[in-house]
């Protein structure tokens, strides 16, 4: 089947959209995706058609919006291959995920002395829980370095792999950096020693397969607003055997199976981890779009984004003076770069107003930015709807700004 | 010249450029004619961190009881905006200074760049060259 790019981008009304009088390039993908037609009519008809609280409720709309709720969750285990829909919990996203297992199951299983790997390219949402927790517990934060190309490295990963360590929260892909990392092979590693692994997939599921009974990871988060979904919703996969030992992250309606002062009963997977009115209509707006991912095919928007990511970095190098950051032989989504000695506040500004949307600054790893010893880079991330053509005016824009700039 | 004359300056000379290439360009420009700060005093204490770009602001009273900024940026945008405000700014008594009203960065139309959601410690820096001049108002009065 040929991708079709043109019958793609009609799908998004936003891409037509002029800014400062010129055709919006959006490369801020990273951050977050536009929404198609589908998600977007999907909201809308919650509103509309079926709008009413989900579970518990005796009438017509409660119903129907349960049946789409509940639905949503078989579209979501189905689009990441889970074994059991009840491993399926909806969080408001990536962060909320990673926060509900860094609570839940540090309380039940992280004591003092207890060992967590990360890795030194994860976003702050996959470092900053872990650092809670080990304050909490009085526990220890281990983290995994990369090298110059922005590869993990796996040999000092099994040297920090020890009876002590408890929990290994690695991200999927890099959002600075755009590796892929090799996740079956933490989690093997992991595994033969019993430590379960959390993978960070904000950045993945929008770009290559997951499949997480093929992974065997133990928990996996992402959101819904990076995957052409709403925001405000998301994911946490998570073992059947770690969700039912672990204790509910938060106290409140729908989380309960029964009330008293003396003793309250906590509900079963995966109510037990959706405390108060869940963002059902986000629900519904993410299966949409997850339908819709599927509808064209995770492996043709994988080739899409490999050629726009092989094009781009090929175009961009022969900038001379332009430096990418993350040159792993397995990248996908984004290009992280430094044009020159230009600040990259300057080169985002610029581009803005040029009509082409990147984002700047540390993109919340400052650790990576330590590595590199920079204050931040320019990058552009790859959607679906993305072209060739709208490299090329990145790339004209950034002859502009050379030229301002010399 | 009077903190407004000095912003109808301004105003005049952005008059010209119609276009935002123009401007920042004009604005690049400017921040070669900073008033820097000296490395010695980059300090830490002297440092307004925005997550986008950083600006380092110095600030003296001289003989004359007037206020002396000077200031340095890492980003070439930011150092131009920041070379306005100096400019607008500097060499004023601390009372000029806290009475200031600063409609120019809006008549130029910068205004985005001071909204306290552009991260870039311009509104900081702002706000700390108004607190400099309360402060040294407070020691002139004592």
């Amino acid at each position: 089947m040929s991708y079709d790019i043109n019958k793609i981008r009609q799908e998004f009304p936003i891409l037509n959209r002029k800014v400062y009088g010129k055709p919006l390039v959006y490369f801020d993908n990273g951050a977050t995706t536009q929404k198609p037609n589908s998600v977007i009519s999907s909201i809308n008809k919650v509103y509309k058609d079926i709008n009413s609280n989900i579970h518990r409720g005796v009438h017509f709309l409660s119903a129907q919006s349960t049946d789409a709720y509940e639905n949503a969750r078989r579209v979501v285990k189905e689009f990441i291959n889970a074994e059991h829909i009840h491993e399926i919990v909806f969080t408001s996203g990536t962060t909320a995920s990673i926060n509900l297992v860094a609570f839940s199951f540090g309380e039940k299983y992280i004591s003092e002395g207890d060992e967590i790997i990360v890795s030194s390219m994860e976003h702050h949402s996959n470092i900053v829980p872990w650092q809670m927790l080990c304050e909490r517990k009085n526990a220890k934060l281990k983290v995994i370095p990369f090298n110059e190309k922005g590869d993990l490295l796996i040999e000092e990963f099994k040297i920090l792999l020890s009876e002590k360590t408890k929990l290994v929260a690695i991200n999927h892909v890099s959002n600075t950096l755009g590796t892929i990392n090799p996740v079956k092979e933490i989690i093997n590693l992991a595994h033969k020693k019993n430590i379960p692994v959390l993978i960070d997939g904000a950045q993945a599921v929008q770009h290559i397969t997951v499949n997480i009974q093929e992974l065997d990871a133990d928990f996996y988060a992402f959101s819904g607003h990076k995957i052409y979904g709403p925001t405000g919703i998301g994911v946490l996969y998570g073992k059947e055997k770690y969700l039912n030992t672990m204790p509910p992250y938060m106290g409140g309606g729908d989380m309960i199976k029964t009330v008293s002062f003396e003793k309250t009963t906590y509900n079963d997977l995966p109510f037990k981890f959706e405390a108060g009115t869940a963002n059902y209509t986000g629900a519904i707006g993410l299966a949409e779009a997850l339908n819709f991912v599927s509808s064209i095919g995770i492996s043709n928007i994988r080739a899409h984004e490999k050629a726009l990511l092989d094009y781009g970095t090929m175009k961009l190098s022969e900038i001379e003076s332009l430096i990418i950051y993350g040159n792993s032989n397995n990248k996908t989504g984004a290009i992280s770069f430094l044009l020159d000695n230009i600040h990259h506040s300057d080169v985002g500004m610029i581009l803005d107003k040029m009509g082409v949307a990147v984002r700047t600054g540390n993109h919340c790893t400052q650790p990576v930015m330590d590595k590199f010893n920079i204050t931040g880079t320019v990058r552009a991330s790859f959607a679906m709807y993305n072209t060739k053509q709208e490299i090329d005016i990145l790339f004209e824009s950034l002859n502009k700004i050379l030229e301002m700039f010399s | 010249m009077d903190i407004n004359t000095l912003q109808d300056q301004i105003i005049e000379e952005f008059e010209i450029y119609d276009d935002w290439m123009d401007k920042y360009n004009y604005l690049i420009e400017l921040s070669n004619n900073l008033s820097i700060i000296s490395e010695e005093n980059k300090l830490q204490s002297n440092l307004i961190e925005g997550c986008q770009s950083r600006v380092w602001l110095n600030a003296t009273l001289n003989d004359e009881g007037k206020v002396i900024f000077k200031a340095d940026s890492d980003a070439m945008i930011t150092k131009g905006i920041v070379s306005l405000l100096i400019r607008v700014l500097t060499n004023h008594t601390p009372k000029e200074i806290i009475d200031a009203d600063l409609y120019f960065i809006d008549k130029i139309g910068l205004k985005e760049h001071l909204s306290p959601t552009r991260s870039n410690g311009l509104l900081a820096m702002l706000k700390q060259m108004k607190l400099y001049a309360i402060a040294f108002n407070a020691k002139l009065n004592n």
